[in-house]
């Protein structure tokens, strides 16, 4: 029995091994997309093209651009003669950010009723909007560099990523992307290739059982899932500087269990795959909602109920929350068990669904 | 998980290696295999004749228990199938139409793999891959990748790991589709090699010379077996007179010969035209004589036996009645 399981994995080892491309993308893609996301994925934006037009031209109007210039946020193109001009050139997308200071500025500006300028925002580009809107809330001058003393009335601390750098939001759940975008392709992949090239016809004609199969191809997997886990946190923790707060025994187990669950997720579509391009097909089609819905990117608790539960059905869901935690928050995995439990009973659920759909049998 | 089943019989009480009734299999509409009756003797090559499309490949998975048949029922070395399979997985050994091992292995390592799959244990893996090797002369190519092998060598491959678990009953998909015509003969040396030894052997084939050298034959035709028996018994029993006619002008003898009611058929091999004509046809090879002088066409003719050839075209209902025939 064990004579099975162990001829099956090392099967699958030697031909992975035999596979150059295949055993390049192992390493290639996590370092890639690491590089990508870390990089190029940045929600602190800055360095907006902006430009003004100033029909007050005063001196407090000339302190308010020079604040705002301040921020770092906008980055100040030669002004506009009037806001039809401002227009064309958000329109042609030489700026996305426009400044409108009317001609009563200092009449609004002594008045307490209406809103001295006015920001301008192309909402055709993420990010955009709500950067303008911090943008809004920039005090306005008394006379150059003296501000009347208005206190805020909160202050905001933000924990567990006091510099507020993306990369320490992304980069924990980056390791749940990844290992679900390769772990689910790969077995899918694996056992689809199987059935097309005919191997699986005299597998199946042979004593082997169903979960000898199984088990024995999803074994090289666990073990390449862990090593890009690895690679992400080492690459994560040198170039982004993403803090390990928590146990690396405890990380590696919430990895293995989310890991488990995506490997079976690929036996399941490998049930239904009959080549590998339909494999890779219904691969993306769990990929795309599991990138947007599991709160890698967006807040959970922003979406509509539909997508909450939608988002609850993905093992990725579970992962970011728990890899977050850990990571950053230094939490035990003993205080994760709730979804922990979601990703067990997944993994449970769909190892069902894959067995009851896996006959040793052609028909 | 490793115990042997109790057997229902032993090998030596059950007479037939195989015997079906009524096998039947439909995909959809379609029906692949059409109530199918046999007897198959053990130690015996038992052939499967028949053209693509007849139901050959079909038929052999639902022996071996990888399809379930729609009806019928299939009793194999004692045992009911699919119900039994999983039990005579170890005594069965089948070899797909498509080579099927492993194109990124070695010879060596599929042939160590399937023997691991089988359960065979270290030291009996080790002298069966020994023997096999020595027997399907592999021992250089043994560190080849199997991709890497010639038509004839990837088939001397996949019989060694057919026949690594020393099965009693081979099941062969058409083995020799792609395979030069020695590799067929050190083939077939090998079947009656391994018959010699006791082991039964299933084998389906679309050529006539192979058919020929099985014990007993079953011909197939959409579905249906349309001719069973030794292939001997089947050459003298066919139900025409099968007449060879040499004629300068071939087109003109066989237009003059298919206006003939009493001919069932002509084929041309060569210079020379095959003609099966009704048995009750008195004189069958002057009748055809007189008929291409007729149609003033200068030939001579001659009586023969009939082949294998022969046999099948008369089974599968003499070319032009199975062409108006509808497809069932």
């Amino acid at each position: 029995m064990l004579l099975r399981l162990f001829a099956i994995t090392c099967k699958e080892v030697r031909q992975l091994a035999r596979d150059r491309l295949t055993f390049g993308m192992i390493v290639g893609i996590p370092l890639m997309q690491i590089l990508l996301f870390g990089y190029a994925i940045n929600f602190d934006v800055r360095d907006l093209d902006a430009a003004v037009v100033d029909e007050a031209r005063t001196s407090h109007s000339r302190a308010l651009i020079a604040d705002l210039q301040a921020t770092g946020v906008i980055v100040l193109r030669p002004p506009s003669p009037g806001l039809p001009d401002l227009r064309r050139r958000m329109e042609s997308g030489e700026i996305s950010v426009g400044i409108v200071i009317p001609h009563d500025f200092e009449r609004r500006r002594l008045g307490n009723d209406r809103a001295v300028a006015q920001i301008l925002v192309n909402g055709s580009e993420p990010m955009i909007d709500a950067v303008a809107r911090g943008l809004a809330s920039v005090p306005l001058p008394v006379r150059a560099g003296d501000y009347k003393s208005r206190t805020p009335v909160f202050e905001v601390r933000t924990e567990y990523n006091p510099e507020r750098r993306t990369a320490v939001q992304i980069v924990p759940a980056l390791i749940g992307v990844i290992l679900n975008m390769t772990m689910v392709i790969f077995t899918a992949a694996a056992i689809v290739r199987e059935r097309e090239r005919g191997n699986l016809e005299l597998l199946i004609a042979t004593p082997i059982r169903s979960w000898e199969l199984m088990a024995g191809k999803l074994i090289p997997y666990v073990l390449i899932g862990l090593i890009q886990t690895t690679l992400i946190l080492t690459v994560g923790a040198r170039i982004f500087d993403v803090p390990i707060n928590g146990s690396l025994l405890d990380l590696y187990l919430a990895a293995a269990l989310f890991i488990a669950a995506t490997l079976t997720l690929g036996l399941v579509i490998s049930t239904f795959a009959r080549t590998q391009f339909q494999a890779f097909q219904l691969s993306f089609l769990t990929l795309l909602p599991s990138i947007l819905l599991s709160g890698f990117m967006f807040p959970f608790d922003g979406m509509p109920p539909l997508a909450r539960m939608i988002a609850q059905a993905l093992p990725l869901t579970h992962f970011v929350e728990m890899i977050r935690a850990i990571l950053l928050r230094g939490a035990p995995l003993a205080a994760m068990q709730v979804p922990a439990m979601k990703l067990g009973a997944f993994l449970v659920i769909a190892l069902a669904i894959a067995t009851l759909r896996f006959h040793k049998r052609l028909d | 998980m490793n115990a042997v089943p109790q057997q229902i019989a032993p090998p030596g009480e059950v007479a037939h290696a195989i015997r079906a009734r009524g096998l039947t299999r439909r995909f959809g509409h379609v029906t692949a295999v059409d109530g199918i009756d046999l007897d198959i003797p053990r130690a015996r090559i038992y052939g499967f004749l028949g053209p693509n499309g007849s139901g050959k490949s079909t038929t052999i998975r639902m022996l071996c228990g990888l399809l379930q048949p729609s009806a019928g029922t299939v009793d194999v070395l004692g045992h009911e199938m699919p119900r039994d399979a999983e039990q005579l997985r170890t005594r069965l050994g089948y070899m797909t139409q498509k080579f099927s091992l492993w194109d990124d292995l070695t010879v060596s390592e599929n042939l160590q793999f399937m023997g691991q799959v089988f359960g065979l244990p270290a030291q009996r893996r080790r002298a069966r891959v020994a023997v096999v090797v020595q027997e399907f002369d592999l021992a250089s190519l043994f560190k080849q990748r199997a991709g890497t092998l010639s038509g004839g060598q990837r088939q001397r491959l996949a019989l060694a790991a057919a026949t690594l678990h020393e099965p009693e009953l081979l099941l062969l998909d058409e083995p020799t589709s792609a395979v030069d015509p020695q590799s067929r003969r050190d083939f077939w040396e090998s079947l009656f090699d391994l018959v010699a030894r006791g082991v039964t052997i299933l084998v389906s084939t679309h050529y006539m010379d192979e058919a020929e050298r099985c014990h007993e034959l079953a011909i197939l035709a959409s579905g249906r077996i349309v001719a069973q028996g030794p292939p001997q018994q089947l050459m003298s029993e066919i139900p025409a007179a099968v007449v060879e006619v040499e004629a300068a002008d071939t087109v003109a003898a066989r237009r003059a010969l298919v206006q003939d009611e009493s001919v069932l058929s002509v084929a041309q091999l060569g210079t020379r035209l095959h003609v099966l004509i009704d048995p009750a046809t008195p004189e069958p090879e002057n009748r055809v004589l007189q008929r291409l002088r007729a149609a003033s066409v200068a030939a001579q003719s001659t009586l023969v036996r009939a082949s294998l050839e022969d046999v099948f075209v008369a089974a599968t209902g003499f070319g032009r009645a199975a062409g108006a025939r509808p497809q069932d």
